[in-house]
C-alpha cells in the first residue's frame, strides 16, 4: 500500500529540507519512494507544496486531489489552500500559524478569521499544533522544522530510530542535541 | 550502490557514467541542477555559458574533436540554440551529443508550455523520454550510443515532474572515453548549400534508420497484462497511467521520435481500445492518427497544465471530479525578497509613471501589485528590443517616460546584441541593468560578470561599464538602489536624454548579502497608518490595527522603508 504525504506551507520555512528527510527515511526503511516539488519562481516567499509518496513500489510522484493520506501544513492558510488533496479518511496535521501574504499584508484583502473551523468542516482527522511554542520550549525556535516532524512521524509507521538517524546526519552537529529533543518533544505532543 | 537523486541529479550520474568528456548550460528552471551535479565531477570539463546557443556551440567544437558532449536548457532554451540545433543535425555528431531539453507543463517557472518533442520531428533526430530518476540516468548512456553509432545528436526530453523529483537509482562505473582528436571534414562541417544538400539525404536515410531502431528498442516496451484496455503513453504520464490503470496493457514508448508505428500497431491489433495518456500536445497521439490507428487522447485528457493521476482518472470517468472548496483565500503570490535591491528601483520606476518593457528573472516580480511596475515580459533579453521598438513606433509621445529592464545575467545572455542595435539605429533607449551580482532566481549561479566560473576557478569578470562602453554607449551611470532619491534623481533625469543611456543599478541579491544590518521598527506614537511604506511591497511590512509593523524576523535593515516614510516613524 503506497502512502502519500504532502507538505505545504510559504517559501523560506524549510519545507523542501522537510521532506528530503522524510524521504531519506523512507529510503532506509526499506521502501520505494518518490518525492516531487518545484523551484525557481515558486521559492520566492509563493506557496510552496512537497509531494512525498512511499511504498512497495511507487509510480506517481504526484498526489492528486483526494489523494493524500496526511497533509503537513507548516501555515494554515496554506492548509486550507490545499485541502482538495486530502483523502476522505486523511489526517490533516496543522502548524497554528499564520503567515501574511502580501494582499493581506497591504491591506488589500483579509486573512480569514477562522482558518481552523473551515479546515475542520473538511478533515475527518484534524490535528493542531502549535509548533513555535513546542519549538520555543527546546530552546531553539528553528527547530520548528524538526519539531513538525515528530508530529508526522507519530501519524506514520516509519521507526523512530529510522527518523533520528537521518535527522542526526542533516542538521548541523552543534544543533544534533536540541533537534533530537524537538523531535521528541513533536512527536509526544497531543 | 544505491543513491536518492532528482532527475537532474540523474541525468548528470548519467553524463558522469556515460564518458561525457564536456558540459555546458545556461540555467534555467527546471533544467538547472544537471549542470550544478555535473560539476561535482572533475572528469567533466563543465561550464555556465553566457547563453544556450554559445553553450550548444561550445559543445559542438568539443564534438569534433572526438568528446563525448551534454549541453542542457529549459525547454525555451532550445528556441534560443535552434539554428545550431538544426544545424547539427546535418553535422552530426563525432563524439556522442546529448542534448537536454527540460519542458515546463503548467508553467511552474516559465513563460509557456511549449512541448519540445515536436523540436525533435522538426530537426530529424531521435528522441528518448525519460519516466523515473533511474531512466533519466540510464538513458543518457543509451543517447551516447545511439549518437555515436546513427551520427546525430539525441533530444533527451525530461519534464518539471521528473527533472524535480526524486527516486532511488542505482549506481554504475564511469565508462572513461578518451576523445579520439580533430579529423577535418569539410563535406561534413562545413554546410555550404552544395554540402548540405548531400547532408540532407544523409538525415533522411538515418532516420529511416533509427525508424527501424526505435521499431525494436528494448526500452519501447509492452507491458501485457488485460488487453481489454491498452494504454500508449510516454515520459511522467507512464507513471499516473500505472495508478490509474494498474491492469491495463501498456506500450511505453522510450524513443517516441522516430515514431515506432509498426510496434504501435501491431499492440493496438490486440486490444480492444487504446487511449493515450501524455502532457501537453498530441504528439503520440497525433502519430498514430496519421497512421490510421484508432485512439482516444485529447479529446479526454486535458491540453493545458500537468497531469496527475486524479486528473487522468477524472478523464476517463473512473473517478469524480472533487469539488473545490468555495472559501475565499487570499492568494500567496510570490515576492521580492525583504532587502532586495530591485525593490527600490521599481518603487521608483511605479512613482515616476514609467512604462517599463521588462524581462526575465526574480525582477519579473517588480510586475506584481502593490509595484506594478512592469509593462511586458516577453522572453530572455527582449527587453531593451521591446523599448527601442516603442520608442521608434511612437516617438517623443513616449520616449520620455519609458525604460528598459534587464537583469545581469540576463543582460549577458541575450541583451547585448539589441543594445548594439540602439547605438547603431541612432535610439535614444534608456536601459536599466539590475545587477544584484549572480543568477538570482535560478538559485544563484555564476555568469560572465561574477568573476568565477561554474567549476569554482576565478576569472575575469566582465564590468558592464566596460561593456557598454565598448558598444559605444556613452552615458552610463552606476546608482545604489538602497538610495531612493538618487534612484529616482537619476532615472527621471536619464529617461528625457536625447541619447542612448544604461543605468547599472549595482547592489548584490539579499540573500547572498553577508552584510548584517539591524532591522528596523516602526514608532508607534508616530505612525499614522498612511500605508505609504506598505507600496514597497516587502514581506517584512503589514498593517496591524491600522499601525505599520515591521517583522524583525525577515527585516534585513534595508531602510527603504524608512526614506519612504513621511512621518520619519521608522528607524
Amino acid at each position: 500500500m503506497t502512502k502519500s504525504i504532502l507538505i505545504c506551507g510559504v517559501g523560506g520555512q524549510g519545507i523542501l529540507l522537510s521532506s528530503d528527510i522524510l524521504a531519506e527515511v523512507c529510503m532506509n526503511s526499506g521502501y520505494d519512494m518518490k518525492k516531487s516539488e518545484v523551484h525557481g519562481m515558486a521559492q520566492r516567499g509563493g506557496s510552496v507544496i512537497s509531494h512525498v509518496r512511499y511504498g512497495e513500489k511507487v509510480h506517481s510522484p504526484l498526489i492528486g486531489e483526494g489523494g493524500a493520506d496526511i497533509i503537513l501544513s507548516y501555515e494554515k492558510l496554506e492548509a486550507l489552500r490545499n485541502l482538495s488533496y486530502i483523502e476522505k479518511n486523511g489526517t490533516v496535521i496543522v502548524n497554528d500559524m499564520a503567515i501574511l501574504p502580501i494582499p493581506v499584508a497591504s491591506g488589500e484583502v483579509e486573512y480569514p478569521q477562522d482558518v481552523i473551523d473551515k479546515i475542520k468542516k473538511h478533515a475527518s482527522n484534524l490535528v493542531v499544533i502549535d509548533g513555535l511554542g513546542i519549538a520555543k520550549s527546546t530552546g531553539n525556535i528553528r527547530t520548528l522544522n524538526v519539531v513538525l516532524l515528530g508530529v508526522l512521524a507519530r501519524h506514520i509507521e516509519l521507526a523512530y530510530e529510522n527518523w533520528l538517524a537521518v535527522i542526526e546526519e542533516r542538521v548541523p552537529k552543534k544543533t544534533i542535541e536540541v533537534n533530537k529533543l524537538a523531535f521528541e518533544s513533536g512527536y509526544r505532543s497531543k | 550502490m544505491k543513491a536518492f537523486l532528482s532527475g537532474d541529479e540523474a541525468v548528470a550520474r548519467g553524463a558522469y557514467e556515460a564518458g561525457i568528456n564536456v558540459a555546458s548550460a545556461y540555467p534555467g528552471t527546471p533544467s538547472t541542477e544537471i549542470l550544478e551535479a555535473i560539476a561535482k565531477y572533475p572528469e567533466i570539463y563543465s561550464t555556465w555559458s553566457p547563453n544556450e546557443k554559445t553553450a550548444f556551440d561550445f559543445c559542438s567544437g568539443a564534438s569534433f574533436g572526438g568528446a563525448r558532449v551534454l549541453v542542457a536548457m529549459k525547454h525555451v532554451g532550445l528556441n534560443v540554440c535552434a539554428d545550431s540545433f538544426f544545424s547539427m543535425s546535418y553535422i552530426g555528431a563525432t563524439g556522442g551529443f546529448v542534448v537536454v531539453s527540460c519542458d515546463d507543463p503548467e508553467m511552474h517557472s516559465s513563460q509557456n508550455e511549449q512541448d519540445n518533442r515536436h523540436y525533435a520531428r522538426a530537426a530529424k533526430v531521435p528522441l528518448l523520454e525519460p519516466s523515473s530518476s533511474q531512466e533519466a540516468k540510464d538513458f543518457v548512456k543509451i543517447a551516447v550510443e545511439i549518437s555515436e553509432k546513427f551520427d546525430t545528436p539525441v533530444l533527451l526530453r525530461l519534464t518539471t515532474r521528473i527533472s524535480h523529483s526524486k527516486g532511488i537509482v542505482e549506481l554504475g562505473d564511469r565508462n572513461e572515453h578518451t576523445p579520439k582528436g580533430y579529423v577535418k571534414d569539410f563535406k561534413k562541417r562545413v554546410i555550404l548549400p552544395a554540402n548540405a544538400r548531400v547532408r540532407h539525404r544523409v538525415v533522411e536515410n538515418r532516420l529511416k534508420e533509427l525508424k527501424d531502431f526505435s521499431e525494436n528498442f528494448e526500452f519501447n516496451k509492452i507491458e501485457d497484462i488485460d488487453t481489454s484496455v491498452g494504454v500508449i503513453t510516454s515520459g511522467v504520464s507512464y507513471n499516473y497511467t500505472k495508478e490509474v490503470f494498474p491492469t491495463a496493457s501498456i506500450l511505453k514508448l522510450a524513443m517516441s521520435y522516430p515514431f515506432p508505428s509498426e510496434l504501435c500497431r501491431r499492440f493496438a491489433k490486440r486490444c480492444k481500445k487504446v487511449y493515450v495518456i501524455e502532457e501537453n500536445d498530441p504528439f503520440i497521439e497525433e502519430n498514430l492518427k496519421i497512421e490510421g490507428i484508432k485512439c482516444t487522447g485529447k479529446e479526454k485528457i486535458p491540453l493545458v497544465g500537468e497531469l496527475n493521476p486524479t486528473k487522468v482518472a477524472v478523464s476517463f470517468g473512473l473517478q469524480k471530479a472533487k469539488k473545490k472548496t468555495t472559501f475565499k483565500i487570499p492568494p500567496r503570490p510570490p515576492v521580492l525578497c525583504p532587502g532586495c535591491p530591485h525593490t527600490g528601483v521599481f518603487y521608483t520606476i511605479n512613482k515616476l509613471k514609467l512604462v517599463a518593457t521588462g524581462d526575465i528573472g526574480c525582477y519579473t516580480l517588480g510586475g506584481l501589485p502593490p509595484l506594478n511596475a512592469m509593462d511586458s515580459c516577453v522572453c530572455m533579453g527582449a527587453s531593451i528590443g521591446n523599448a527601442f521598438g516603442l520608442e521608434k513606433a511612437l516617438g517623443s509621445e513616449i520616449k520620455d517616460r519609458l525604460v528598459a529592464v534587464i537583469g545581469d545575467s540576463t543582460f549577458f545572455h541575450t541583451g547585448i546584441p539589441p543594445l548594439i542595435d540602439v547605438v547603431y539605429n541612432k535610439g535614444k533607449t534608456t536601459v536599466l541593468i539590475l545587477d544584484n551580482r549572480t543568477t538570482a532566481m535560478t538559485g544563484h549561479q555564476e555568469h560572465p560578470g561574477t568573476g568565477k566560473t561554474l567549476m569554482g576557478e576565478k576569472t575575469v569578470a566582465l564590468d558592464l561599464v566596460d561593456v557598454c562602453k565598448g558598444i559605444g554607449v556613452k552615458h552610463t551611470y552606476t546608482i545604489d538602489p538602497y538610495d531612493l532619491a538618487e534612484t529616482k534623481r537619476v532615472i527621471s533625469r536619464e529617461v528625457k536624454r536625447n541619447a542612448p543611456s544604461v543605468i547599472i543599478s549595482k547592489r548584490e541579491c539579499i540573500l547572498l548579502s553577508k552584510k548584517k544590518r539591524k532591522p528596523l521598527k516602526v514608532d508607534e506614537e508616530t505612525c499614522t497608518g498612511c500605508k505609504l511604506c506598505l507600496r514597497l511591497g516587502c514581506p517584512a511590512i503589514s498593517l496591524q490595527e491600522e499601525k505599520a509593523i515591521v517583522d524583525e524576523t525577515l527585516c534585513t535593515g534595508c531602510t527603504l522603508c524608512a526614506q519612504v516614510c513621511p512621518k520619519d516613524a521608522i528607524g
